[in-house]
């Protein structure tokens, strides 16, 4: 197994398959009623959060912890050192020097997980950077994908929404086509990046246009915050055009699955009661989220075998 | 990742010291061992030690079937992430865990196929204990070789073989290698 995850570009087809049977497996401890692990007693993750999260921070908390691993939070906020000006070098030093393991990274700058695995001995995985990848988001929704449609080859998925700013949207199409999946990105002209071309992804602009053909239908969260950039004219006209509705999902297939990386924004990207019908598994990605963590903790933690080779 | 390693070694067989129809017989006398043992088969659950321990538990509980005319479960149990030395061999591919329903209060009898130095089964005991709060933890081997590392013995042996530390000692099963047989040789780099 690798030693850090910083991108999906990393990751071979039979490396994604292994680290989803492995979550596979330990998908079923969750359900049981003492949900914990010895595997990796002894060792210490630290969660390194520059920018906000909910659920990815909790879901590696909790993989960490379901593996009785010790967990640090660590939050670049007003009451850490890096508001009294500490270095993003500094404070990785500083966690190397405490002995941690594995350092999990969010960053608001592409390619600072790349960086901090180069300045520490620890492993390092990608929280998201910037807006370049998060990977372990791809991974889980791999998962997901998989639960419901046995092959991802031929797999067809489209990518709705801001692809332009998503790190979801990129560790997805790398995963995706990795995996033989015949991917749509679909949004507005100028929230398709023009190098997607190069993705191995078709791009289309036209939501209604791809509505019966699709198998999966991945929203992207529309990012509010970029409104003032004028990308789009108004929230009310990219619901109208690109939003999900309950309308739209009448006309896909019956087995057709709804995703979102989350947070959502109902009424925009999606519509409240597509949310919450049977065929969103939104909830789902959530919880697979933390066996997909767990399996990447263990492959990546679990120990180094002498010949470097890690499976018999 | 995911393929063999690099130089495989070579096992070189010294010698076959089970055939099939000696192993299938003492399976034949665990399954009445364990009925006796058990006064019956009341709350008694066979659970096989991935990866060979799970067909000889299913083995044992047909063998039970036939003759007690009782369906007694059987499952198996992946221990990996229990074995004490995970941080020295590296992670392994896992298996999944089916252990039929409730532990609690029953009399589950652990199967596996080689017992060594007991590393395996002390990982299985937590194991079991995480899935619940069994009566009684009994242990059936198909094969006990010798040198414990543990205080660890097991209540129903197929054969008891000497070995040398050196020497390794493989059961082949019908279900995963095509046929029925206990090997011992050694491993050639």
């Amino acid at each position: 197994m690798m030693k850090h995850l910083l991108s999906m570009d990393q990751l071979s087809s039979a490396e994604i398959v292994t680290i989803l049977d492995t979550a596979e497996s330990l998908r079923s401890v969750t359900d049981r009623p003492i949900k914990k692990l010895p595997t990796l007693r002894g060792r210490t993750v630290c969660n390194l959060f520059y920018e906000a999260s909910t659920r990815t921070r909790i879901s590696f908390e909790l993989a960490a912890k379901r593996l009785s691993a010790d967990v640090i939070n660590f939050s670049a906020d007003s009451k850490s050192s890096v508001a009294k000006g500490e270095s993003f070098k500094d404070t990785a030093w500083t966690l190397e020097a405490m002995g941690v393991d594995a350092i999990i990274v969010r960053h608001g700058s592409s390619g600072a997980p790349h960086q901090l695995s180069q300045w520490v001995k620890a492993s390092v995985l990608n929280a998201g950077d910037g807006q370049h990848e998060h990977p372990t988001q791809a991974l889980l929704d791999l998962y997901s994908m998989r639960e419901h449609f046995k092959d991802l080859e031929g797999l067809k998925v489209a990518i709705v929404g801001d692809v332009l700013h998503s790190r979801v949207a990129r560790s997805n199409v790398k995963g995706l086509v990795t995996m033989g999946a015949d991917v749509i990105l679909i949004g507005p002209p100028t929230l398709i990046p023009p190098q997607a071309a190069t993705w191995g992804a078709r791009i289309g602009y036209d939501l209604d246009e791809v509505l019966e053909e699709i198998d999966v239908c991945y929203l992207l969260r529309v990012q509010k915050e970029r409104q003032s950039e004028q990308l789009f004219p108004s929230l009310r006209e990219y619901a109208a055009l690109w939003g999900l509705d309950s309308r739209r999902l009448a006309r896909m297939k019956p087995e057709v699955l709804v995703m979102h990386p989350g947070p959502m924004n109902r009424g925009v990207e999606i519509g409240a009661d597509v949310s919450e019908s049977p065929r969103s598994i939104i909830l789902d990605q959530v919880a697979n989220g933390l066996a997909v963590r767990m399996s990447l903790l263990y492959l990546m933690l679990g120990g180094r075998s002498e010949d470097g080779e890690v499976f018999e | 990742m995911g393929n063999a390693p690099a130089q495989k070694r070579e096992f070189v067989v010294k010698s076959r010291l089970l055939e099939p129809d000696d192993v299938r017989r003492a399976l034949v006398r665990i399954s009445h061992e364990i009925v006796e043992r058990n006064k019956g088969t009341d709350d008694l659950v066979i659970v096989g030690i991935r990866t060979r321990g799970a067909p000889l538990a299913d083995r044992i509980a047909a063998s039970i079937a036939d003759f007690e005319g009782a369906d007694v479960p059987s499952g198996a149990l992946d221990v990996t992430l229990y074995r004490d030395d995970v941080a020295l061999r590296g992670p392994r591919n896992l298996e999944a865990t089916t252990v039929p329903a409730d532990l609690d209060g029953r009399n589950v009898v652990l199967v596996d196929d080689v017992l060594y130095t007991g590393r395996t089964i002390r990982a299985a005991f937590d194991a079991v204990l995480d899935l619940g709060r069994p009566r009684a933890i009994r242990l059936a081997v198909l094969v006990d070789r010798g040198h414990r590392e543990l205080p660890i013995r097991a209540d129903h042996v197929g054969k008891n073989l000497p070995t040398a530390a050196t020497e390794v000692v493989k059961v082949h099963l019908q279900e995963i290698d095509g046929e029925d047989a206990v090997l011992i040789g050694e491993y050639r780099p």
